[in-house]
């Protein structure tokens, strides 16, 4: 289910709706979203993803961020506390999103999405003419 | 080793409980499986993984979003410590900022590992927010393997 980018304040509705995709199977990532002068800024912890295990999509205003992490091979687990699978989140963004100028990096398993604003034609001065 | 310590019994059946719950799915690392946020809780940041495969242990921590200049890692014997600072959102006024779940902060993390390693040979990388430890097991420590000697065929025989 797509969320606001600012959290509702009960952020679990009542209502009963199950999402169709099993728990289980995703993370959800935590995120840190502000806005700068040039619009929204979605950072968000995925880590053990590489670029190419990564799927950042904008559709009718809602941001998917999908991606699959891996872990190095190695020897026989001793004693483990995290395992690691897909991440999966969505948002509902605002409609001033310009969705041509979103940009993405991905770092040491943050991800920096850059949500830029449509220019909003200049303020213009109307002339009013008198009869 | 000589001394009973009843508390190392106990803390030993501890870890075996939380072994087998895991396995089932139903331990810390079942039921938490999104539990890496630093700082929000009392909980131990990173998380950790460890492997041995004899010769090495390897140690894979779960630490997204830390420069690697600012990674601590030491090592004494069995004692490794992981500490680090994951930057925060520093500088942004909480008018504009809509979520904060990406807690940040320092953070501190000591390890007992299983088996003492040579602290000279440890070597660490730093890779899509993971922090993978390679560390070789003091050549002391490292396990021999003891080849049985059988007693030969005709026992059975000569027993009958």
């Amino acid at each position: 289910m797509a969320e606001p980018t600012v959290p509702r304040a009960a952020d679990r509705t009542a209502t009963g709706g199950e999402p169709t995709r099993s728990e289980e199977t995703y993370i959800r990532p935590p995120v840190d979203i502000y806005e700068d002068d040039r619009g929204l800024v979605v950072l968000a912890d995925l880590p053990g993803v590489e670029p190419e295990a990564l799927d950042v999509q904008v559709d009718r205003r809602v941001l998917t961020i999908q991606a699959q992490a891996t872990h190095p091979a190695r020897a026989d687990a001793v004693y483990r506390e995290f395992a690691l699978t897909g991440y999966f989140r969505q948002f509902q963004l605002p409609d001033d999103v310009d969705a041509a100028g979103i940009s993405a990096e991905l770092r040491h398993g943050v991800l920096t999405l850059r949500l830029p604003r449509i220019e909003r034609a200049q303020a213009r001065r109307i002339q009013v003419r008198t009869a | 080793m000589a001394v009973w310590d009843p508390f190392r019994e106990i803390e030993a059946l501890r870890r075996e409980i939380d072994r087998a719950l895991a396995q089932a799915g139903l331990g810390p690392a079942g039921r938490w499986p999104l539990a890496f946020l630093p700082g929000r809780a009392a909980r131990q940041y990173p998380l950790v993984n460890l492997y041995d495969d004899g010769a090495n242990l390897y140690v894979e921590a779960l630490a997204p979003g830390v420069d690697p200049d600012r990674f601590e890692v030491t090592v004494t014997g069995k004692t490794l410590t992981i500490a680090g600072e994951k930057a925060g959102l520093d500088g942004i006024p909480p008018e504009r900022v809509h979520r904060t779940e990406r807690a940040a902060g320092r953070f501190v993390r000591i390890v007992e590992l299983p088996a003492e390693v040579d602290p000279n040979g440890v070597s660490a990388q730093y890779q899509h927010g993971l922090l993978l430890l390679t560390l070789p097991r003091a050549s002391s420590t490292q396990p021999r393997r003891i080849a049985v000697q059988s007693a030969g065929r005709g026992t059975r025989g000569r027993a009958g």
